[in-house]
């Protein structure tokens, strides 16, 4: 129990005096994970959609395979993009082994299947119910798609934020593809591991406040966001 | 405007990508050396000196052989002599360089059921433990303290292999989480005394058995062979190297915790 109430108060003396040190490991998981979901939102939003109504050979076995892989073990992936990235491996040319770069992709590659799925679940959704208006309007299937996303921002923001929660949160394949290099690949989570296994059980915890803290933050701040577009929407 | 704030995102978020201008090297390296605070020690001395960075890569010794031999570092710093004389005999190395030592302890419940006071040798402990059935958490991980733990079982014509899952527990984790089983479940756990000494969560545990020679747990550095990985950085590789066996042995002298030194530089 001491520990615990430690923690919050070591986060609490952490936040306050916010060191260059944690500074920096807040803003590169903010800047990886950020960018990892910008880009698993550029394709899992079209892929998602595509897979709600798109009719081609192979959809169900893709559907199957987007919703399969929302399970993926974060260290599976770490391991698969290390194979890949290391000097040994196919891409070793691109240098991206223990670099931000690198964990972006992990993260990609963990995210996507999430956004894509959702994004799937909400555009089938709609299309029963604009499916007979749109094809009275005669719209091509990439006008049904675009109408379709657009109208589904809202719900699709929740898909981004469940993938952003997935990305942030997540340990093991960041610290194989990153390394856990201090100033260089550290972040929020992989500090944590860092100081668990050095038994500063409570400093640990206290990240552990600081991230749950910064996520609270962002998804307050979305909802925000979204509660007011749609206010405006409605006007 | 959305699509505005996102292209404003992504290109924000290159800069960072295309980072690492200035010099650096990879090294490859054990849980041990990071989680007792000597990296954040003395590497800045290095890296003011010369202007490379360096970056470590802190991993189990098994782990970090198998990265260096992907080529994924220019230098391998671990605690497994002989795995790293067939790292090097394998052709992934150059000349391996004694670099500082320190030894093993063999941690466990204040008031234990097993009295390791007695005990003369690490072998007659970990049989003590054994005969008694008392928890021992073990490293399970092909790491440099696990190579070592097995080689001490070995000379106690034991098996605790067999017994896995019951008493003897392989944790399959870095030292540190090692440890913060072992003082979990009260269980006996073979660590480095750097780590032990660095480690915040001891709880009840302390030192039970130590001082047999054959706890001596010597580090070594190697360069990484640039005619097996092309891409090494052979200069500053060796430089670092060098340093370490050099100007660095005072720094490695000078790192303590709560007063004890951590690491004893051997190189001369």
């Amino acid at each position: 129990m001491q520990d615990l109430w430690g923690s919050f108060q070591a986060a609490f003396a952490l936040i306050v005096q916010m060191d260059a040190d944690l500074a920096e490991i807040v803003l590169l998981s903010l800047q990886v994970t950020t960018a990892a979901v910008l880009i698993a939102c550029l394709l899992g939003f079209p892929l998602g959609a595509l897979l709600a109504v798109g009719r081609f050979p192979g959809r169900a076995i893709l559907s199957v395979l987007t919703n399969a892989t929302m399970g993926l073990p974060p260290v599976v992936v770490g391991l698969l993009v290390y194979l890949m990235l290391s000097q040994s491996g196919p891409f070793a040319v691109l240098n991206l082994l223990y670099t931000p770069t690198a964990m972006i992709i992990a993260q990609v590659i963990l995210v996507t299947p999430i956004v894509a799925a959702l994004t799937a679940q909400v555009v089938e959704d709609l299309n029963v119910e604009y499916d007979d208006l749109l094809r009275v309007m005669g719209a091509s299937r990439l006008q049904t798609v675009t109408t379709l996303l657009w109208d589904a921002r809202a719900s699709l923001m929740t898909a981004a934020l469940a993938g952003f929660g997935r990305a942030f949160a997540e340990v093991g394949a960041v610290m194989i593809v990153g390394g856990n290099i201090n100033h260089v690949t550290r972040v929020m989570t992989t500090a944590i591991a860092l100081e668990t296994s050095k038994g500063a059980l409570a400093l640990a915890l206290a990240l552990g406040i600081v991230l749950l803290m910064i996520s609270i933050l962002i998804n307050a701040s979305l909802m925000a966001l979204r509660s007011s577009t749609r206010t405006t929407a409605h006007a | 405007m959305m699509r505005g704030t996102v292209l404003a995102a992504v290109v924000a978020a290159i800069p960072f990508m295309s980072q690492a201008a200035d010099e650096f090297i990879i090294v490859q390296s054990t849980t041990s050396t990071q989680n007792s605070g000597l990296y954040d020690a003395i590497l800045p001395r290095f890296t003011q000196s010369s202007g490379i960075e360096v970056r470590v890569v802190a991993v189990g010794t098994g782990q970090a052989l198998k990265n260096a031999a992907n080529c994924d570092g220019d230098v391998l710093l671990v605690h497994a002599k002989e795995a790293e004389e067939q790292f090097i005999a394998d052709g992934y190395g150059l000349q391996r360089h004694r670099v500082m030592y320190n030894d093993f302890v063999i941690v466990g419940p204040a008031n234990g059921p097993v009295d390791l006071k007695n005990t003369t040798t690490a072998a007659e402990a970990l049989r003590a433990i054994a005969q008694s059935q008392t928890p021992f958490a073990s490293r399970g991980d092909d790491s440099g303290t696990h190579k070592k733990e097995q080689a001490l079982w070995s000379s106690t014509d034991l098996d605790p292999s067999d017994q896995s899952g019951t008493w003897y527990r392989e944790t399959g984790s870095g030292m540190g989480a090692t440890l913060n089983i072992a003082v979990g479940m009260d269980a006996y756990a073979l660590t480095d005394r750097a780590t032990w000494l660095a480690f915040e969560n001891k709880q009840n545990h302390k030192i039970q058995f130590e001082g047999d020679p054959a706890l001596f747990n010597q580090y070594g550095v190697t360069l990484v062979n640039p005619a097996h990985c092309t891409k090494v950085k052979i200069e500053a590789g060796a430089e670092f190297i060098n340093w370490l066996l050099t100007d660095g042995q005072d720094a490695i002298a000078r790192h303590t915790k709560d007063g004890e030194q951590l690491f004893f530089p051997n190189a001369r």
